[in-house]
């Protein structure tokens, strides 16, 4: 008899397509969450999969702080063109200009909290019940908490004490009025799947995660590319190197490493030789040990 | 971690931990991770900060499996956590649950998705009455794989005694598990490393593999059910495009059996019977379908077919009942199983009333005796119900297919998750 056992990759790509398709049944307005970061990319690229021959049945939704690396706005544009699917924006500098969120001062201001604010006022214009993202539970330590289906309250908080308890492949999408989802199709995948699985489905990725050449400082322990946005202070020296980014984030506290890994197959051998966390080089999350669940619980991605 | 290309031939197996409070569950979970190369500097970083701050005189590794505030605050864990680590022949997936508070539900989500549940024993102790239950709460989620760590066997000096201990309680209760088909014990120590991932030469007695070993070769290949072939349709595919403008495909995932390019199925509730006449994962056609692939199937007739509906045989059709008998956990801490009592089920793709009409008994899961006599149902509480749905439900019982035979109760008016069950 045949041996029908599936290798991981092929069982998360399962578990995901379910999880999009859960989406568009149980829902009536999702939106995905797309930042141009190779997790929103995989997660486009199996909802394009969920939903073969149609197009995918729901908006992308950018929430855009406007410190953009300009080859993540060009990669979104020309893969949002290339699915045929509507693009969604949500300006931080939007929500600053109307006084709903406040610019952050100091050496080290970053917009990334200020998304969550926009992000809430983005579902609340859009009228989504469910945004899709790319989080992983592997990423960050509240993050292995996280459900498949993550309820979120009127305002958009998640409440870790008191989730519902997600059991076999059986998802409950159920809501009050103005409660909505954040739904994580990716939620079992580490970084290395990820990297995997665009390898063996040569999905398109873009330049910044293979090594280039790039003006950086050293701030922090974080090596941050030079942009219009981050610049060098004072006592800082800018200097070239070879680099890559593992995550894209906002350009001011995404920090790039030093790598010569300049395709798929030398960047997978990169990241399983690696001894520190993609996130590691996130200064967002350094802020203290529990940054990422006191940003979540304010309604972050 | 794994190197170049091997992880095209690496598979998956899901597994659940379980332990009383003081066990060493976390201490054995980082020894994995350790051992494995699966903790990061950064991580190993951040941990002997807290571990400093806190005051603790080694290096934490509870910390690693502990993320949220309150859980690091109180020095409990909370949920349950899914970890992740991968040898180049498998990509792991553990949820960890908690040794205490709310222990019954945790375990029974943790274990729902598993192939394989871990236990841990003190060698000290030997089996205590935890030891039964989570045996029992394995057992009743149906997983086939239990492997017993008998932990702490520096502690007895590596003596064989207490490992053979361990193996006489356990097979006298053994015969009582439905499910179970493998039982594995294996003598370790987590702290020192002894059988975690490497042969301890502290206990030559010892004739079988470390556990590590096991992880990676125990096989879980034929717990699923490749003969009774089940298609619960999620979604309905119609692009509306002038390139496809006849497109009609079903999409969901299949929850038993092969479905094959030809096949005669016939689709329930309508009973009528068409051929398969496309297969497709994405843009791509393939031959067949099996468990747990996510595919669209396209038909050679159209028939009337939509969410919840479920494609099968002819030959081979599952129970079609509105009456329905269930033994279920009970999740709620504000609502409580009545009788007559009115909920929403989530049954596969589909989702209708159930009104609850016997309890019929509960399970002390301590003595694993049945009580007829309380009734009342409050969070953690396992028993047997009978209900009646709103339109009929198709299934096998939770022991033949683990997708066709679960369910979750749901509060109508809060939208809770109320309870899940089991099929019989």
């Amino acid at each position: 008899m045949r041996n029908y056992n599936l290798n991981h990759l092929e069982q998360l790509e399962a578990e995901a397509i379910f999880v999009l398709r859960e989406t568009a049944a149980q829902f009536e307005h999702p939106g995905l969450l797309f930042s141009g970061g190779k997790d929103s990319i995989i997660m486009a690229y199996l909802a394009a999969k969920a939903f073969a021959p149609a197009k995918i049945p729901f908006p992308f939704v950018h929430v855009d702080t406007g410190h953009n690396f300009h080859e993540t706005i060009a990669f979104r544009d020309k893969f949002v063109e290339e699915y045929g699917v509507n693009l969604v924006v949500g300006l931080v500098q939007d929500s600053i200009d109307r006084g709903t969120a406040t610019e952050e001062t100091g050496p080290n201001a970053s917009r990334n909290a200020l998304q969550s604010v926009t992000l809430l006022e983005t579902i609340d214009r859009e009228n989504f019940d469910a945004c899709l993202g790319g989080g992983r539970r592997d990423e960050e330590k509240a993050r292995a908490k996280e459900r498949f289906f993550s309820h979120r309250d009127s305002f958009g908080q998640w409440d870790p004490k008191n989730q519902r308890p997600e059991l076999w492949n059986l998802f409950n999408g159920g809501k009050g009025q103005g409660e909505n989802f954040r739904i994580f199709p990716l939620s079992n995948w580490t970084e290395m799947d990820v990297w995997q699985y665009a390898k063996i489905e040569e999905i398109e990725l873009p330049s910044l995660y293979f090594a280039h050449e790039r003006d950086v400082l050293e701030r922090n322990g974080s090596l941050l590319a030079i942009t219009d946005f981050v610049s060098a202070n004072e006592n800082e020296e800018v200097r070239k190197e070879t680099v890559r980014f593992r995550t894209i984030g906002d350009a001011t506290c995404t920090g790039a490493v030093i790598s010569n890994a300049s395709n798929l197959d030398e960047v997978i051998a990169e990241v399983s030789a690696s001894r520190i966390t993609e996130r590691g080089s996130r200064a967002d999350d350094k802020r203290s040990e529990a940054a990422m669940e006191d940003r979540k619980k304010q309604g972050y991605f | 971690m794994s190197t170049e290309k091997d992880y095209i031939n690496m598979d998956m197996l899901r597994f659940t931990t379980a332990g009383s409070v003081d066990d060493g569950k976390s201490t054995l979970i980082g020894r994995l991770f350790h051992d494995t190369k699966s903790i990061f500097e950064d991580q190993l970083e951040a941990i002997e900060q807290s571990s400093k701050k806190r005051g603790d005189e080694n290096i934490n590794l509870a910390l690693l499996t502990d993320g949220l505030r309150a859980e690091r605050e109180q020095g409990i864990t909370i949920d349950v956590a899914y970890r992740y680590f991968a040898t180049p022949k498998r990509k792991f997936i553990i949820a960890d649950t908690p040794g205490h508070i709310q222990y019954t539900r945790n375990m029974v989500t943790g274990a729902s998705t598993a192939n394989l549940a871990l236990i841990l024993v003190d060698a000290r102790n030997g089996v205590v009455e935890q030891t039964r239950r989570h045996s029992f709460i394995a057992d009743l989620l149906g997983i086939k794989h239990i492997a017993v760590c008998i932990n702490k066997m520096d502690l007895v000096n590596y003596e064989e005694d207490a490992y053979e201990k361990v193996l006489r309680q356990f097979s006298e209760f053994a015969s009582r598990l439905e499910n179970v088909s493998e039982l594995t014990f294996i003598p370790l120590s987590a702290l020192k490393g002894d059988n975690v991932v490497e042969r301890s030469d502290n206990m030559p007695w010892y004739k079988g593999a470390p556990l590590l070993y096991h992880l990676e070769n125990v096989y879980v290949g034929s717990d699923a059910n490749h003969v009774d072939a089940r298609f619960p349709v999620q979604w309905v595919i119609r692009p509306h495009s002038d390139r496809h403008h006849d497109f009609r495909g079903f999409a969901g995932r299949v929850a038993g059996g092969v479905f094959k390019l030809g096949d005669e199925i016939t689709a329930l509730p309508s009973g009528f019977t068409t051929k398969i006449s496309k297969i497709m994962l994405g843009e791509k056609e393939i031959e067949e379908a099996f468990f747990p692939q996510s595919v669209t199937i396209q038909l050679e007739d159209e028939i009337d077919i939509s969410r919840g509906d479920m494609l099968v045989k002819p030959n081979n059709q599952p129970n079609s009942s509105q009456d329905l008998d269930a033994r279920i956990c009970w999740f709620s801490g504000s609502k409580k199983l009545t009788q007559g009592g009115k909920y929403l089920i989530k049954h596969t793709t589909k989702t209708a009333q159930a009104m609850i009409s016997e309890i019929t008994y509960k399970v002390d899961v301590n003595s694993l005796r049945k009580n007829e006599e309380d009734k009342e149902f409050n969070m953690n509480d396992i028993g047997r119900i009978k209900f009646r749905t709103s339109e009929p439900v198709f299934y096998d019982t939770y022991r033949r297919n683990r997708n066709t035979g679960s369910f979750i109760l749901i509060d109508p008016f809060t939208h809770q998750t109320l309870a899940a069950g089991m099929l019989r």
